[in-house]
């Protein structure tokens, strides 16, 4: 193991004191030493958006940070999505009930990254999804059924603020 | 793919990143990490240090300053694509902005590391041409100003020397009222760009008074168009005046690859600032 680093973060609402090698990135330490492997690698160099996670509450492609930067961080990844083990987020709902996913690789990073979007823009255009989608590949949808569900995802967000 | 093994240093200051800079062999500065971050995990580069900016947080902020806007080299690409300040000062700038890769990348991405990192279709960079920015380094014998049309030395290397750290960007502001337009062909939304062009006009009674007019991606660095803005001087806008005036760009000394030919980028380069001259003459208040 080459140089290491102690560092403390808080992921999805649990604190963890970890020791890293300081060349590991976001990524990789969620997946490998945190067992978080809900967050899918794909291209590994900041092409895929399969890895987004949100950084105190801003996306970032987990590829592209070292795990030590991370460290005073508070992260979301797709395991702290949901409310509790027995209910989905509405924007999963949504994905579910749309067609949003098949083979799910690319939904961890299309669900952090409609997260943070749909925070900034509560009513969006389907153009403005497609843009705020455009840097998550995902080779199974076509995207129409992400763009759905994401429009749909506003709706029901919606429905329960008014509520 | 993972990074090779480096040592990891994380200054609090100007200053002490400097001095690491100077006393470590084969270091490497890591700002936003969205270019240094792929060629690690790439092993396109193999430093033996890397000096982690993201500590120091003099080195980030917008301000209004007499004449201008100064942006400090880690100011992330979110934070200008937010600022009102920019809007105000360089609307070109809050244009261009959103042409930069992704909000996910923009979110971590940094004008100092863009600059850096000079890619020659990068937009920053094109702005900054655009403009007659400023940019400022630090290194062991303090801080000298780099105007940037003396900036690139190269393909993809800026004329730092190398214990030298971009800390700021100075935008000398255009007079409210300008008009102002960037215009970019990429292949899909977020992309590198082929080519992009800016362009900026300040009129006066109905007639150009001063224009400037930008294109990247074609050369190894931005290119201003000069005789373009010479053919504009005085004129009235019309879109035959832009047409005629832009049509020089097709002699422009272009790159080639494996994503354009030289005489694709030249075409582009005639039509993209005729289109971003036409948005920034209707764009005159």
């Amino acid at each position: 193991m080459g140089e290491t680093r102690k560092i403390a973060l808080t992921v999805n609402g649990k604190r963890y004191a970890e020791e890293v090698e300081v060349r590991m990135h976001l990524g990789d330490f969620l997946r490998q030493q945190l067992g978080l492997t809900g967050t899918h690698l794909g291209c590994e160099h900041g092409v895929c958006g399969a890895c987004t996670v949100l950084v105190d509450g801003v996306s970032a492609r987990s590829c592209l940070m070292l795990a030590v930067q991370a460290d005073g961080r508070e992260l979301l990844t797709v395991e702290g999505i949901a409310p509790n083990e027995e209910e989905l987020h509405p924007l999963q709902e949504a994905f579910r009930d749309n067609h949003g996913l098949q083979c799910g690789f690319c939904t961890p990073g299309m669900l952090t990254t409609l997260i943070e979007f749909l925070g900034d823009n509560p009513d969006p255009t389907e153009r403005e999804v497609r843009e705020a989608i455009s840097g998550n590949l995902c080779r199974c949808t076509g995207y129409q059924g992400i763009v759905a569900a994401a429009l749909d995802a506003a709706q029901r967000l919606k429905a329960l603020k008014q509520a | 793919m993972k990074p090779p093994p480096f040592s990891y240093h994380l200054p609090g200051s100007v200053e002490e990143a400097v001095g690491l800079l100077g006393s470590l062999e084969n270091a490497k500065l890591l700002a936003g990490g969205q270019s240094l971050m792929p060629m690690l995990n790439m092993r396109f580069v193999l430093p033996d240090h890397v000096i982690d900016l993201n500590g120091i947080g003099a080195l980030s902020g917008i301000s209004a300053v007499e004449g201008g806007l100064r942006i400090g080299g880690m100011t992330r690409q979110r934070d200008i694509e937010f600022s009102d300040p920019v809007k105000t000062a360089c609307p070109l700038l809050s244009e261009a902005i959103l042409q930069v890769g992704h909000r996910q990348t923009r979110n971590r991405g940094t004008v100092g590391g863009s600059l850096s990192h000079l890619d020659p279709s990068a937009e920053i960079p094109a702005v900054c041409a655009a403009v007659d920015a400023e940019i400022a380094v630090t290194g062991p014998n303090g801080t000298r100003t780099i105007p940037f049309a003396e900036f690139p030395a190269g393909y993809m290397m800026p004329a730092m020397e190398p214990d030298e750290l971009l800390v700021s960007v100075f935008l000398p502001s255009w007079k409210p009222g300008h008009g102002y337009g960037f215009e970019e062909f990429a292949r899909r939304h977020g992309d590198f760009a082929i080519v992009s062009a800016a362009a900026l006009i300040e009129a006066e009674g109905g007639r150009i008074k001063r224009a400037s007019v930008t294109v990247s991606g074609v050369g190894p660095a931005p290119v201003r168009l000069r005789e373009t803005e010479r053919a504009l001087a005085g004129q009235a806008g019309s879109e035959e005046l832009f047409r005629s005036a832009c049509e020089s760009a097709r002699g422009i000394e272009a790159l080639e690859d494996v994503h354009a030919p030289a005489s694709y980028r030249q075409h582009l380069a005639a039509v993209l600032s005729r289109r971003a001259l036409v948005k920034a003459w209707s764009r005159i208040g």
